[in-house]
């Protein structure tokens, strides 16, 4: 491989598996089960195996008190999951449906009306079509958990 | 240097490097790096002669078969079964009436299942797999077993990825009315001891079918010497078409087997009050066959013996001896399958990184293999992991390959040691 492209390649890679996202996949926030879960959804992608399920905490408010998921995937998936529990605690169900449907817009190429902050670290995806399903598994599980739909979500 | 000059010189060594050239699609760049195809026991990719031999049947040879007095019917038809002759010639087949053109593997097993087993199989009766089987060599029994009652029953494997013998003893003792096991495992490249596990099913009187998808491509397979009473395998694996593969079984067994489909080409004589079924293989072949894919095949099989499945034999069995030993020497690398006798497949894992962001990262680097659990589930349960990297090799790979895989290998250590 020449000099250019291997720099070039790596650069895009480097972009995917930035420190953010290496770092949430090494130590997941909220891994684990919650103790009181009004909503849960499963989340599965048949292609890499990844397999997680969210626990959500909603309260009366239609506020999300608290989020956790658990399960097995890559460093996209769990990152993504990671990353999503940490942004949606203190959102309204709404606010976070909102926030998802930007969130997966924007890893999909489409520009994102909503600003993400921390979570454009996901945006690397957009150069590895294959693994845009592994960043927006969480949230599909999410819109799922919310929308209290008990078939699993499915990326396929 | 000419081509057929290096090739000339190639072969007088015995190497059959120069093959290599005979596949265009290996000639490309994947994100701007030359193609390094390490997933050949997914799928092979197809020599020219191949390519060639499907677009002449569609230029000038296209027409159905069996079904028509003009030229192109005709044409068409002795391509397609002069394909069969040279697919029986190549497992050595007792005659073509045992060569069943199925669209796969998968269609062979399912075949086998429903049509010799089904009828014979009563409640609490047993079949015997083993723990290494690809799914399409287990959910076609599970299906069997919902409809009959029967039961299955796994031969474990032990740590290097080989069959417990020891068990298998005692297990094909306890009354089993089929044996379905694997030539060669698509996860681990055990090759397994068909030989002799025939032949003590035979002592118990109990039929076998073995899955060849992943022995055909990578060694000679006489099915005679074998024994077996039926051997499925796939063309795409062997550089042929997708959508075509091969059930051979024994003719006394095809006999008295009820076809397992109805429609076209596969009678004889069609009336309400009851219908002649045609000859064999055909009363196994019902409606419009795949055509070009068998063609193809024919041509894969024409290819393949050209070079020679001992030199291939040979030329694969060394590259994944060096193979093994270049991965192993990177740090942090598991090799999951390490049999003593193996073919063509290294499965593996580095580090804690995750078998599908390992493939990521080898793809951006032009460095093809296959991630994840490879149809195989019951062996990732066994292993205790999600899935795995898989390098598979197949004719026309060289140590290059090998090299640029263990330099991605590292940079995705560099990536992740962020
Ligand atoms: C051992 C084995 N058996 C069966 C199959 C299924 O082959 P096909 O999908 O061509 O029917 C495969 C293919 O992956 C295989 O490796």
């Amino acid at each position: 491989m020449n000099r250019a492209a291997n720099d070039l390649s790596t650069a895009e890679l480097r972009e995917l598996y930035r420190e953010l996202i290496l770092d949430h996949a090494r130590s997941p926030r909220h891994f684990g089960k919650l103790s009181a879960i009004t909503h849960t959804a499963e989340g599965l992608n048949p292609l890499c195996g990844d397999k997680l399920r969210l626990y959500l905490q909603i309260d009366d408010d239609d506020r999300i008190s608290d989020a956790a998921f658990e399960g097995s995937g890559c460093a996209i998936s769990v990152a993504s999951a990671s990353l999503m529990t940490d942004a949606i605690i203190g959102m309204r169900t709404a606010e976070a449906v909102d926030f998802s449907n930007a969130l997966i817009a924007s890893v999909t190429g489409r520009d994102s009306p909503v600003e993400l902050g921390k979570l454009q670290a996901l945006q690397g995806v957009r150069e590895f079509p294959s693994r845009v399903k592994c960043a927006t598994l969480a949230w599909h599980a999410m819109n799922s958990a919310i929308r209290r739909d008990h078939n699993p979500a499915s990326t396929e | 240097m000419s081509k057929s000059l290096r090739q000339a010189r190639s072969e007088a060594r015995g190497d059959i490097g120069a093959c290599r050239d005979d596949f265009p699609a290996l000639a490309q760049k994947i994100n701007g790096a030359p193609l390094v195809y390490l997933d050949s026991a997914a799928s092979a990719q197809q020599p020219v002669a191949v390519i060639d031999a499907v677009a002449e049947y569609h230029r000038h040879i296209h027409a159905n078969v069996h079904r028509g007095v003009h030229t192109l019917s005709h044409r068409a038809t002795e391509a397609y079964e002069s394909a069969r002759d040279e697919i029986a010639g190549f497992i050595n087949a007792g005659n073509r009436r045992e060569v069943v053109f199925t669209s796969g593997t998968t269609e062979s097993i399912n075949l086998v299942a429903q049509s010799f087993c089904r009828p014979r199989l009563r409640a609490g009766d047993r079949i015997l797999l083993s723990q290494l089987e690809h799914h399409s060599n287990i959910v076609p029994w599970q299906l069997l077993c919902d409809q009959t009652g029967a039961e299955l029953l796994v031969v474990p494997i032990d740590e290097r990825g080989e069959l417990d013998l020891a068990t298998f003893e005692r297990q094909i003792e306890s009354g089993v009315k089929i044996l379905a096991i694997a030539h060669v495992s698509n996860a681990l490249g055990t090759v397994l001891p068909v030989a002799d596990l025939v032949r003590r099913a035979k002592q118990q009187g109990v039929p076998v079918l073995v899955d060849g998808a992943q022995a055909v491509p990578h060694m000679p397979v006489d099915v005679q010497s074998l024994d077996c009473d039926f051997y499925a395998f796939s063309g795409h694996k062997m550089c042929g078409p997708t959508g075509i593969g091969i059930l051979y079984a024994k003719e006394a067994l095809l006999e008295r087997m009820p076809p397992y489909q109805g429609g076209g080409d596969m009678i004889l004589e069609v009336r309400f009050e009851g219908t002649k079924y045609n000859d064999l293989p055909y009363k196994f072949e019902a409606g419009t066959p795949n055509i070009s894919g068998a063609i193809g095949l024919g041509a894969a099989v024409r290819y393949l013996s050209g070079i020679g499945m001992e030199r291939i034999a040979e030329h694969e069995s060394k590259l994944l001896q060096y193979l093994t030993e270049q991965v192993s020497r990177v740090p942090g690398i598991r090799l999951i399958g390490t049999a003593r006798h193996k073919a063509s497949v290294q499965s593996f894992l580095l580090d804690d990184i995750h078998p599908h962001d390992l493939g990521t990262i080898l793809d951006h680097q032009g460095v093809a293999i296959r991630t994840g659990h490879h149809c195989a589930m019951p062996v990732m349960d066994f292993f205790r992991v999600p899935g795995t990297a898989r390098a598979s090799l197949a004719l026309y790979n060289n140590r290059v390959d090998v090299d640029r895989l263990v330099e991605s290998l590292a940079q995705a250590k560099e990536i992740f040691s962020q």
